[in-house]
């Protein structure tokens, strides 16, 4: 049995993908198929709502990796948000804040979509 | 905590499946030797990451093969050894990588092994005979670098 699972709210200005339980190499096929579903739909600014993460490894970092300039090439973005501080460590060690947009609540998330904020592109 | 070193093993099928098991026992066995809670997160993640590495690169997914596990807690330091008899890692072929430019090319793998050399204090390869083995140190003083 999976210890991971998403689950997908509309919001106006965004898919909230809410991630829940342990994200690791078996288990990050399912964010991956998440996002995937996400895109064919035509939904492209999505924020992923950490607040039920448990855990991270690199398996679900490079979930990331491989779709934020697909995303992004298609006029949208991956935000994320409400992660513990623990989980935050594991994106920062890795330096990816300086390319996503990882906020504190879904609400600056939507607002940095309603308000148009643009992705970070980073130096 | 007196001054034994006490090690753990643990031999488990070659599946990601299998990789929650791993940081669990981790987990437990950091927790009974009471090493602080910032260790046993690092340790959890280089053990995930290393055991992956096995299960993905040195064995692709043939879950016939075992993946060999010992965590060793001495007073003041935890030793890692994680032991698989598949492809070894090619470290010429490493460097480190960059998540921008991994982004860029859409790629979802190669941190594995940058995670476990931030968070270990000392990481070390070795291949004889057919068996690879990582070995890793974390010392248990408090640090600011790494994990808060």
């Amino acid at each position: 049995m999976s210890n991971f699972s998403v689950a997908f709210r509309n919001a106006d200005a965004a898919t909230i993908l809410s991630v829940c339980g342990e994200l690791d190499a078996h288990t990050a096929p399912e964010l991956e198929s998440a996002i995937k579903k996400c895109r064919d739909e035509g939904k492209i600014n999505l924020i992923i709502n950490g607040h039920d993460l448990d855990y991270i490894s690199s398996a679900g970092l490079g979930v990331f990796m491989a779709f934020i300039e697909e995303i992004r090439t298609l006029g949208g973005d991956i935000k994320i948000c409400a992660l513990k501080s623990k989980i935050f460590d594991v994106f920062d060690l890795l330096g990816f804040p300086k390319i996503y947009h990882i906020v504190e609540t879904e609400e600056e998330a939507l607002s940095l979509f309603e308000r148009g904020i643009q992705p970070i592109q980073g130096d | 905590m007196g001054q034994v070193s006490i090690t753990y093993t643990l031999v488990v099928p070659s599946e990601t499946r299998q990789l929650a098991q791993v940081r669990n026992f981790v987990t437990k066995h950091a927790r009974q030797a009471n090493v602080a809670e910032e260790h046993i997160d690092a340790l959890r993640l280089a053990i995930d990451e290393a055991c992956a590495n096995v299960i993905e690169h040195a064995y692709q997914g043939n879950p016939e093969k075992e993946v060999h596990l010992a965590m060793t807690i001495e007073p003041t330091r935890i030793i890692v050894r994680i032991r698989d008899h598949g492809c070894p890692f090619d470290r010429t072929a490493y460097r480190r990588p960059d998540v921008r430019e991994l982004s860029r090319k859409r790629k979802s793998g190669g941190l594995g092994v940058d995670i476990i050399r931030r968070l270990m204090d000392k990481v070390e390869y070795h291949n004889q005979e057919g068996t690879n083995e990582i070995r890793f140190v974390r010392f248990r003083q408090s640090r600011q670098d790494g994990f808060r």
